[in-house]
């Protein structure tokens, strides 16, 4: 393959923050421009060329690995699926994901995401041991929130966590989406509902859809996530007449 | 978080053609005017009769059979307003647009203040849409029957300008109350799997099935015939409004 090289003359400035949780600034480096190029590749070059000590999470180039999530001019992007082209002749901002504490640069400490998919119980019960017999159709619906690649751009939108700093009383988005894919598994038999009603606290969503339009897996989070479990609580939590219903089907013996 | 870390404005960004307070500022305007509207027609009018041509802000007539002479459409009335305002599409644009939680995504809120969402008062009741879709269902029916009627002209099967408008009218409201999200949960939704214990042997996906995959389909969508629905909702009842003002006359197209 032909190594692409910079367009000669052209140059784009990028403005960088530099810093950390408690204090920083932008920094504006220029970049020679490569056709095709990302702003992963610029901030390469500028790792490269002009502050080796910038730091910057990456790994897949390719929107697999979810590392290289950040905000660019203010809206979640990855670093390595957003072409500079892209903003013609507008600046562009870097900027770490914001609603988690910045360690430095253009890293955010992510890890409270992981700390709330380890309460996640019950984990996935199936109803028989794997391998399950089943048709594709019937499990099309829960490979959408397979394709989560743990970017936590929704989670870094999400008002809840983002402007209100309701850390301890929503899981956001992601943890939604991990909850709909053990919950709607044909085979699960365990139920979260009381979980998403307590802890997880899908009631303090109000379905204004920033996670899904920033999601670059393109899974469709309060369509076919939150919404489909808030409807599940409102089954267990709101409904009485579903109530009466299940208190109808309850005394009869079940098959074992 | 730190304030002193705010990133740049949302607005130059590659991937939104109109600037991202577009959407709820007009969101802000219409829904506005609307609710005027219909609070003018709701409370003011006393009947949205012309003919066989009945206004679905008036359908089903029960101010006209309990024999109530003001205001007979309040009576009906609260059931779409339930029903819209606590419809998970509309939720989302006035969540934006009048409370601005969030105005715009990733903008700045007030975060002192208290954030209850969706689990306590006034937004709780939201949780029980779906009994306001039953009731919605329940009108839905009345404004089909009211809209066979737009096409018997004394008797005679006729089609005017009007009826035409009174079916484009009851089909969009249809296809905005089949692709609710609660109706969606109800077909199908609700169920994990859909043909257990079969498992492989079901080649064929099941009726329940197939009907939560079409209502899915529609439901993508949800948030376009929310707003077709309520714009044809509001053309029928002005061009009703002009005929029975005299203003324009009904054209026939067919007689
Ligand atoms: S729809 Fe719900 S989870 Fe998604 S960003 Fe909005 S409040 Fe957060
Ligand atoms: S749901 Fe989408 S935006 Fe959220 S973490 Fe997964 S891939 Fe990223
Ligand atoms: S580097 Fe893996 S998603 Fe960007
Ligand atoms: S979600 Fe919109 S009508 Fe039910």
């Amino acid at each position: 393959m032909m190594e692409r090289s910079a367009v000669p003359g052209k140059e784009r400035v990028l403005y960088v923050y530099r810093g950390d949780d408690y204090q920083g600034e932008e920094v504006a480096y220029r970049v020679p421009v490569v056709p095709g190029m990302v702003v992963l590749d610029a901030l390469h070059f500028i790792q490269a060329h002009e502050a080796p000590d910038l730091a910057v999470r990456w790994n897949c180039k390719a929107a697999h690995c979810g590392s290289c999530s950040g905000e660019i001019n203010g809206e979640p992007r990855l670093f390595c699926k957003t072409r500079l082209d892209a903003y013609g002749s507008l600046d562009i901002h870097v900027h770490p994901l914001r609603t988690f504490p910045i360690i430095r640069d253009l890293v955010s400490d992510v890890s409270w995401n992981y700390e709330r998919a380890e309460e996640l119980v019950p984990g996935f019960r199936p109803a028989e041991p794997p391998p399950f017999h089943l048709q594709q159709w019937e499990v099309d619906r829960v490979e959408e929130f397979h394709r989560c690649i743990e970017c936590f751009l929704c989670q870094d939108v999400c008002h809840v966590l983002r402007e209100h700093g309701l850390f301890g009383q929503y899981w956001g988005p992601q943890l939604m989406v991990r909850i709909a894919e053990l919950e709607m598994h044909p085979m699960d038999t365990a139920s979260r509902t009381d979980l998403l009603h307590s802890a997880a606290g899908v009631g303090l969503c109000n379905v204004t859809h920033c996670c899904t339009d920033v999601c670059p897996e393109g899974i469709e989070i309060t369509h076919d996530a939150i919404i489909p479990l808030k409807e599940r609580v409102a089954d267990q939590h709101y409904d009485p007449i579903a109530a009466w219903l299940r208190r109808l089907r309850r005394p009869q013996p079940t098959s074992p | 978080m730190p304030s002193s870390v705010r990133a740049a404005s949302a607005t130059a960004s590659p991937t939104r053609y109109w600037p991202p307070w577009a959407q709820s500022v007009t969101t802000l305007v219409v829904f506005s005017a609307f609710v005027l509207y219909s609070f003018g027609v709701v409370v003011f009018e006393r009947t949205g009769q012309y003919h066989n041509y009945l206004s679905p802000f008036f359908s089903p007539p029960l101010g006209q059979w309990l024999g109530i002479p003001f205001a007979p459409a309040v009576l009906v009335a609260w059931i779409p307003l339930l029903f819209r305002g606590t419809c998970y599409y509309y939720r989302r644009e006035y969540y934006h647009a009048f409370a601005a939680d969030p105005f715009t995504c990733g903008a700045p809120e007030r975060p002192e203040r208290a954030y209850t969402g969706e689990r306590a008062w006034p937004w709780v009741v939201s949780n029980w849409h779906r009994y306001w879709w039953y009731l919605a269902a329940i009108v839905l029916l009345f404004l089909w029957k009211d809209t066979v009627s737009a096409f018997i002209f004394q008797g005679q099967f006729g089609v005017g300008v009007g009826s035409v408008i009174m079916l484009g009218n009851v089909v969009l409201l249809t296809a905005y109350t089949l692709s609710c999200h609660a109706f969606r949960h109800l077909i199908g939704g609700s169920r994990d799997c859909f043909a257990c214990p079969r498992g492989i042997e079901a080649v064929r996906p099941p009726v329940r099935f197939r009907w939560w995959q079409r209502i899915s389909r529609w439901n993508r969508h949800h948030g376009r015939w929310a707003w077709a629905s309520m714009m044809s909702v509001w053309a029928t009842d002005v061009y009703i409004r002009l005929l029975l003002a005299h203003i324009i006359p009904d054209v026939r197209l067919l007689k």
